[in-house]
């Protein structure tokens, strides 16, 4: 196996596999890993394991959904920080810097406020995130001629803080006993109350999402280049931006729709991803979708194990991410260049 | 293979140059000459497709441009940009294994075939040894050289290049010329933009000078590239004269 292969798989697999079983031994309640392990060969199996029924009910009711959810949320939001990066052509944009997850905040806040079923919160999530997008892209076209970078990131604070006050809006009128609570802890992300139910509704959400990233893995690099540079390549530039920018939303949108707001994984987790895979998509993406859905699993681990109360995930991944985004800034240009 | 009749060119709103009839044969170099900003990029562009016309039309073995897919388009003509540098750190194997984006199914990665001739076109240009270096570490000539091995690897029937010496040092001037020179040798025409008139005599079959978006003159170099033409044209008074050592003609500004 040549070392690019090794630094692309071997390692982001050794890590999410260490990160799954120390997720699922450590706790309040704590279980061995020999018994985490024997407690999954045999629920997978149909049969009783040879362990207390507490400690199965701990791993598979409890730590199992929630490291699922972790998985799936962490992987979604760096796969789409992925492709987003390489769309804008840009190593700094992300989910949160585009507007995205404000956007799908709206949208969910929107539904909790409505008590809507999960999947319609999904959904509003969903168009919430696409118009926000939809609407950076837009005035990012309409300046051309200036700094397009600059641009995209201005706009995306303006879009994100009018949201921002949208989503304020729907606190003031939600109801402060019952839904404002649930808006606020969701606005700070959380994956706690997160049920097997949740885990299972945002699957089909980021199949559909991973399908075209998958297929188009390698003329992704291509829409990194000049878009004039792409279409004399032979790239349908306009069509497949579309298809993978929805894509990308569609991700977020499910990932923000069960844990809330989860700052600043879809853009430190590619960073680190590119630096052991290299730009080619094709290796990119499956390095930031393990190390995505590990980074947010040790985490959120993390977060049921620091205090005696629950640390809500978003202040901690802002709590790594924002340095590292200033570390980027000002010292790591060359990790992209 | 690629004419132009009629063709108005320009931005949207904005008309660059017009009155442009071109028809540009297969394996010939045809130059390009104009002071900054007389319409050279938008007329490229044009040419490409990217632009649509303003009026007249541009026409691929007969059919208009705009009936072409990009990808059936991308496999006759290919385009060097002007280089500017890249947002992620991609090899030169990589940069240039991207010239086969169009004879690549959409859903489907590079095969042993696609990989072959990105090799080859490396190989071609003599570059074969920064294979592995990132594109955006390499110098601006070896970054010009990596653009013309992706077009290659295009197998494309024509090159169009934007101003392929522009800012490069005095011997990757000469070098890319001679590969300019090397492409039309292989049977693969070339339309180039460049402020150099001597490196017309260099490689160039026809020459056309162009001024405010319109082509003032066009035919062979030694008919076209008059002092009086480029004097007319750039503003400078010019010296054509044959220089028996290179064994062609050259041209420089004559300065008081």
């Amino acid at each position: 196996m040549s070392r690019a292969a090794f630094r692309a798989w071997v390692i982001p697999l050794a890590l999410l596999a260490a990160v799954l079983l120390v997720s699922l031994v450590v706790g309040r309640y704590p279980v061995g890993p020999g018994d985490v392990l024997r407690i999954i060969a045999a629920k997978l199996g149909g049969e009783a394991a040879d362990v207390p029924e507490t400690a199965a009910t701990v791993v598979w009711q409890v730590r199992l959904p929630r490291v699922a959810a972790g998985l799936l949320v962490g992987a979604a939001l760096a796969g789409s920080g992925a492709v987003f990066q390489g769309l804008f052509r840009n190593p700094l944009v992300s989910p949160d810097i585009l507007g995205v997850s404000a956007g799908a905040s709206v949208g969910a806040v929107t539904g909790i406020f409505l008590s809507l079923p999960v999947v319609a919160i999904q959904g509003l999530a969903f168009a919430g995130g696409l118009g926000a997008v939809a609407i950076v892209a837009a005035v990012g076209t309409a300046a051309r001629g200036r700094d397009p970078v600059l641009v995209l990131v201005l706009a995306g604070v303006a879009i994100g803080a009018l949201l921002g006050a949208c989503v304020s809006l729907v606190k003031v009128l939600a109801d402060p006993y019952d839904q404002l609570p649930a808006i606020t802890f969701w606005l700070l992300g959380s994956l706690a109350s997160t049920t097997r139910g949740d885990v299972l509704s945002i699957v089909p959400a980021i199949v559909l999402g991973l399908v075209p990233m998958v297929l188009l893995r390698w003329r992704m690099n291509l829409l990194t280049l000049d878009d004039e540079e792409a279409r004399a390549l032979g790239v349908e530039t306009t069509r497949l931006r579309l298809v993978l920018i929805a894509a990308a939303t569609l991700l977020t949108a499910a990932a923000v729709s069960i844990s809330g707001i989860v700052g600043w994984i879809g853009l430190l987790v590619p960073h680190v991803a590119r630096s052991l895979a290299g730009p080619d998509f094709a290796r990119l993406l499956p390095v930031a979708l393990m190390l995505g859905g590990g980074y947010l699993v040790a985490v959120d681990t993390l977060a049921r194990c620091l205090a005696a109360t629950e640390v809500p995930l978003g202040i901690l991944t802002a709590a790594i991410g924002a340095p590292f985004f200033l570390w980027l800034l000002i010292a790591a240009r060359q990790a992209w260049r | 293979m690629l004419t132009a009749v009629d063709l108005a060119f320009g931005y949207r709103g904005v008309r660059v140059g017009g009155g442009v009839n071109l028809a540009i044969a297969p394996g010939e170099v045809f130059c390009l000459l104009g002071p900054n900003g007389c319409g050279k990029t938008t007329l490229f562009r044009t040419l490409l497709g990217l632009l649509p016309p303003h009026a007249g039309r541009v026409e691929l073995d007969g059919k208009p441009v705009a009936a072409f897919s990009r990808a059936e388009f991308a496999r006759r003509i290919a385009y060097v940009p002007q280089a500017g540098a890249p947002t992620f750190p991609f090899s030169v194997a990589d940069v240039v294994l991207m010239g086969r984006a169009s004879r690549i199914a959409t859903f489907a990665a590079p095969g042993p075939a696609d990989h072959a001739a990105a090799r080859a076109a490396l190989a071609t240009i003599g570059i074969a040894h920064l294979a592995e270096r990132r594109f955006s570490e390499v110098s601006g000539g070896e970054r010009q050289m990596t653009l013309i091995a992706r077009a290659l690897a295009q197998e494309p029937g024509l090159v169009v290049m934007d101003e392929p010496t522009a800012s490069l040092d005095f011997g990757n001037q000469a070098r890319v010329i001679a590969q300019v020179r090397a492409l039309g040798a292989r049977g693969i025409a070339v339309v180039l933009s460049t402020h150099d008139p001597g490196q017309a005599f260099a490689c160039a079959s026809r020459v056309a000078l162009m001024r405010r978006g319109e082509i003032v003159s066009l035919g062979r170099p030694t008919a076209t590239l008059k002092p009086e033409a480029l004097r007319a044209l750039y503003g400078v008074d010019v010296t054509v004269a044959w220089l028996e050592p290179a064994g062609r003609r050259v041209c420089i500004p004559t300065l008081e």
